[in-house]
């Protein structure tokens, strides 16, 4: 990777999801590319879901975030629907951060389309879910019998489903 | 056939009214019944309802608003406008889904019928979710990837209205009656939402979308098989009793509800919000 690269995902790592200030938009898997053209700077970047009122405020938070390299003119962020944003596409990092703020990361589907999901505090895989939808349009509410505590999760979205 | 740019859906007038016709649709169509389902916010029966029937709402609105960014990339006007700005004969929503959700406003008496939402809802989602499939393999390329993010979000909207629908029709007592009578309202005028309107043929045939029979025919296979799970008769007559909206046929609910929607908008219609 070229030094500019470097110097640009540095800076996409440091803006967090508004609702989630532990973890980075990188490792929720939401920028698809980057593209330098001349003094511009093109970030293709994945909606998680359609009516996340926090895309805007990300958006914004690219713009501020890259400009303070004082490399490029113009900053174009985009959204783009292909590929569709899934929740494999959250990291290993995305992961273990998204469980510092209290919420279980995306569970994986079984065979049949179930899935299930771990304490993020205790570990404990003695939980019940109370919701499938949440405070906000990607989470889930459940609560853990094991350490007692409500809690959120990512939900699983797949094309499969 | 794959039409992959704006440029190419151009190139042919018949597809360019064909692909703008059906977008109109399926934004009208969301954007409506959205919002309907926003004014039970704070109203649902239950808190865990009214954060889950939120984020549908939300999800609903965010659907109409991809189909309407469609519609600008296409040359048919700002995103908001096509939202807020259109008249009332300009829209093409099935008259179903501007229908009220009971006597009373949100600020004064609200009586809404939850078995009529429910009904609605369940219905519209499954035939959403049946036309959402097919437009998976769309001749528009840009309308396929579209497709296939809402119908993800659809998945979990899918499973939720039909878990209100069976465990409402299957309970005891009052709500299996109030079901019945919900479901009578709601297919008098399900013929609209089913309805692909003036353009259908060039719909199916420049492979935008499958055919309406096609599509009909799915449904009622999945209504089928609810209604048996939910032990009720298996009658499906539906009608357009009050209009034909892809038309622009509407009722006075249309215009009340798009005063109140676009009250901000029309106040100041360069405010960015």
């Amino acid at each position: 990777m070229q030094k500019v690269e470097i110097l640009i995902w540095d800076s996409l790592h440091k803006v967090k999801d508004p609702e989630i200030d532990t973890v980075s938009i990188v490792d929720l898997g939401m920028v698809e590319d980057v593209q330098i053209m001349d003094d511009t700077l093109i970030v293709k970047m994945l909606p998680t879901f359609m009516g996340c009122p926090a895309l805007d405020i990300i958006k914004k938070n690219v713009e501020t975030e890259i400009n303070l390299l004082k490399i490029f003119n113009n900053i174009a962020v985009q959204f783009i629907y292909h590929p569709p944003w899934t929740s494999d596409r959250v990291t290993e990092q995305g992961r273990e951060n998204l469980k510092k703020f209290g919420i279980a990361p995306p569970p994986q589907l079984d065979e049949g389309g179930e899935w299930h999901v771990d304490c993020p505090y205790c570990d404990s895989t003695y939980t019940t879910l109370e919701n499938l939808f949440g405070p906000t349009a990607c989470r889930s509410i459940l609560y853990c019998k094991g350490c007692k505590n409500p809690f959120e999760a990512m939900k699983p979205v797949s094309t499969l489903m | 056939m794959n039409i992959t740019s704006v440029e190419e859906a151009k190139r042919d007038s018949a597809y360019y009214e064909a692909l703008t016709q059906l977008l109109y649709q399926l934004a009208d169509d969301d954007f409506i019944i959205a919002y309907r389902g926003s004014e039970w916010l704070g109203l649902a029966p239950h808190i865990e309802e009214d954060v889950a029937f939120s984020s549908i709402n939300q999800d609903t609105m965010g659907h109409a608003a991809m189909y309407y960014q469609l519609l600008e990339e296409l040359g048919e006007g700002k995103l908001d406008y096509l939202a807020h700005g259109r008249k009332v004969e300009e829209r093409v929503n099935a008259i179903l889904l501007e229908k009220v959700n009971g006597t009373g406003t949100y600020l004064t008496e609200p009586k809404y019928d939850w078995a009529f939402t429910v009904v609605r809802h369940y219905f519209y989602t499954q035939y959403k979710k049946i036309k959402t499939e097919s437009l998976k393999n769309s001749s528009y390329e840009p309308l396929k990837h579209v497709a296939y993010k809402v119908n993800m979000e659809l998945y979990y909207h899918l499973l939720h209205w039909r878990t209100w629908f069976h465990q409402l029709c299957t309970a005891n007592g009052d709500a299996k009656t109030r079901m019945k009578a919900a479901i009578s309202i709601v297919l008098e005028d399900f013929g609209g939402v089913v309805h692909l309107g003036p353009a259908q043929k060039e719909m199916t045939s420049f492979q935008l979308i499958d055919s309406e029979k096609i599509l009909r025919e799915r449904f009622l296979l999945e209504m089928k098989q609810m209604f048996e799970k939910a032990d009720l008769n298996f009658t499906m007559n539906m009608e357009m009793k009050r209009g034909n909206g892809r038309l622009g046929e509407h009722t006075s609910d249309l215009d009340d509800a798009l005063k109140t929607l676009s009250e901000v908008y029309n106040s100041n219609p360069a405010a960015i919000w």
